[in-house]
């Protein structure tokens, strides 16, 4: 099954400010960004393939690749999987917390291990995460028992049709 | 994709391990493929073939580079939400997943009266601006699909079409993984 495991970054990215530090690219730095956001070849040598698009060598290719993963210019380099095909349920699910316990939810809420993701978002609904469960069985329970904790009713959202994912951010 | 949910079994074990092995990323080395054939104790041909046949069915989107936002300045996210006609829910979504600055695009359940929203499409930009522009462009191309939809009958009070949800905080990142000591299923 699938887990929401790893480490909680709470509040790591809410000062703007901190995290804001953009990096100064090289112009094969971009190119890499650009290209492999789309994709990498399956074939023997895909970073030379790549090196050939860029007018570089396959060696300097590697090497800013590392470089940009050190750095954290990019969070990751591999095989995006779709969680859902690997077995799961899934759902989007909001509150609309009162101002005065947005704390106070935002703890009970995160203190499920089943909540992957969430986010603080202008709206009446303020509250938006992501809950992925072993089963859609689970999702129900997990819904109830964030009401029952917080007395508040959760809008579940999941998703009926996907048009697209996958973003491309080009530098 | 019409369903959330599938079955963890549909992964023969030799797949499992392959998803275990490089669901935390890939070494960047000259011969990738081949070190994924090593580890799993295969040959290079079914790496190939199994990676073929992951992105032909869709477990695996892209091999790919996932940039930082923040380090890139794309600091600015917007979650543009819709009530656009049911008939046109699909063709319409279509063409907004198609606009280069949405990343996420899908439809989603309506819940009145709180909320009259069906289609959800995620836009990133560098600053306020950019993203209410990307807003606007959504807006344009949805202008005939949007529902005029009334509160009820006594207020006769209009439900907005269409809204954007920026994020403030990150309350929770976690990454989604395979669990390693989880039964398999024959």
């Amino acid at each position: 099954m699938i887990e929401a495991s790893a480490k909680t970054k709470i509040d790591e990215q809410t000062d703007r400010k901190r995290t804001h530090e953009v990096v100064e690219l090289t112009p094969l730095d971009k190119g890499l960004i650009n290209l492999l956001q789309h994709g990498l070849p399956v074939c023997e040598r895909p970073f030379e393939v790549i090196a050939n698009e860029l007018n570089s060598t396959e060696e300097e290719v590697i090497t800013h690749l590392n470089q940009l993963l050190e750095s954290k210019v990019l969070s990751r380099f591999g095989p995006m999987f779709d969680a859902a095909c690997l077995g799961g349920a899934f759902t989007l699910a909001a509150l609309a917390v009162p101002d005065e316990r947005f704390e106070a939810v935002t703890a009970q809420v995160n203190s499920f291990e089943q909540i992957a993701h969430n986010y603080r978002r202008t709206h009446q609904y303020n509250m938006w995460f992501v809950i992925a469960t072993e089963s859609q069985q689970e999702i129900y329970q997990v819904i109830e028992e964030i009401e029952n904790m917080t007395g508040l009713e959760v809008l579940n959202a999941p998703k009926l049709e996907e048009f697209y994912v996958g973003l491309y951010l080009p530098v | 994709m019409s369903v959330s949910t599938s079955q963890s079994n549909a992964l023969t074990p030799i797949e499992r391990e392959y998803v275990l092995l490089t669901q935390n990323g890939l070494p960047i080395v000259a011969r990738p493929y081949h070190w994924i054939a090593e580890q799993l104790k295969i040959s290079v041909e079914q790496v190939y073939e199994l990676t073929e046949k992951f992105l032909e069915n869709g477990i695996v989107r892209r091999i790919a580079a996932v940039p930082n936002h923040y380090k890139l300045g794309y600091t600015y996210n917007g979650m543009t939400v819709w009530d656009i006609a049911d008939e046109h829910a699909t063709t319409f979504g279509d063409a907004v997943g198609k606009l280069p600055f949405v990343s996420h695009c899908y439809l989603r359940p309506r819940k009145l009266p709180s909320w009259n929203f069906n289609l959800f499409a995620m836009v990133h930009g560098k600053s306020p601006d950019e993203i209410e522009q990307q807003r606007s462009q959504i807006k344009k191309l949805l202008t005939d699909v949007l529902v005029e939809r009334f509160h009820d009958d006594e207020q006769k009070t209009l439900f907005k079409p269409y809204d954007m949800l920026t994020s403030t905080q990150i309350l929770k990142k976690t990454g989604l993984r395979l669990k390693r000591n989880s039964t398999e299923k024959a």
